[in-house]
């Protein structure tokens, strides 16, 4: 696979920051033309990703999250990742309905709608030392296809 | 955020605008646990129609409200949905515990003929 671009974050562990980080990587990946769905399910994606760095990694709002942005031939790899506290067990936390913090409402269907709306969804974390999501979606649009010919 | 609200007897139905995601959660679910304090409110109608992005934070806020409506034997309704919320509402399985209408007469229409038929 070939790199053709990529960009990199680094914001505060904010809750306002969210919708930044989701029209960012929007508007990043918006070089392969995808199409309104495939935007969409990226943002929907980078969102609770972003969340889940805010809430479940920092809990405080001094620290900073980074994103990483790369794009391919036919496909985005997005990479969300804190130095938090890190995820003791990383297959429960992706059982869906599965959360945490109950307290704030949560509905512990963050990682169901990352599996769900991206084609890889891959989860390194251990505790103490944060977590790392890397995500893959990919384009399955004309402009990608003529530009691999 | 919640822009409007407008009652219709025991039916509250509520606009939210913009997005939905953690970050205006919170806020939205004070606007409304404010309006559901009246407990003359049975059902409740949201219009999505400009609501142009929710995440998995909206299904809490839909959840929660669901759970106060249905203590009082009532109905939780959501009209006007773009095909990112439904794809949302599809995964969350949020459509075994609310009814989706395409508008929000439709959706009022649809209590109060269910509560005709309970009259009968």
């Amino acid at each position: 696979m070939n790199m053709k671009n990529e960009m990199k974050l680094e914001f505060l562990s904010r809750s306002q920051n969210e919708a930044f980080a989701r029209v960012a990587v929007a508007a990043f990946a918006a070089q392969l033309d995808p199409t309104l769905e495939e935007i969409a399910d990226i943002k929907t994606a980078v969102s609770e990703a972003v969340t889940n760095a805010i809430i479940h990694g920092y809990d405080n709002p001094n620290e900073y999250v980074q994103l990483i942005t790369q794009i391919y031939d036919d496909c985005v790899v997005i990479e969300v990742i804190d130095h938090g506290k890190g995820i003791e067990d990383v297959e429960l936390a992706r059982q869906p309905l599965y959360t945490s913090k109950p307290e704030l409402e949560r509905s512990g269907m963050g990682f169901t709608v990352m599996e769900t709306f991206m084609d890889e969804v891959e989860v390194i974390s251990a505790p103490g030392q944060g977590t790392k999501v890397r995500m893959v979606k990919y384009i399955k649009n004309d402009a990608a296809e003529t530009e691999r010919d | 955020m919640l822009t409007g609200n407008e009652r219709r007897k025991d039916i509250l139905i509520v606009k939210l605008e913009g997005e939905l995601d953690h970050h205006h959660a919170g806020e939205i679910r004070e606007s409304l646990d404010e309006l559901l304090e009246d407990q003359s409110i049975r059902h409740l109608v949201f219009d999505l129609r400009n609501l142009h992005f929710m995440d998995s934070s909206g299904i809490g806020v839909f959840i929660g409200r669901y759970k106060t409506i249905s203590k009082r034997g009532g109905q939780v309704c959501i009209t006007n949905i773009n095909p990112q919320l439904a794809r949302i509402l599809d995964v969350s399985g949020l459509y075994r515990i609310l009814k989706v209408y395409s508008t929000v007469e439709q959706a009022v229409d649809a209590i109060r003929g269910e509560a005709n038929e309970h009259e009968k």
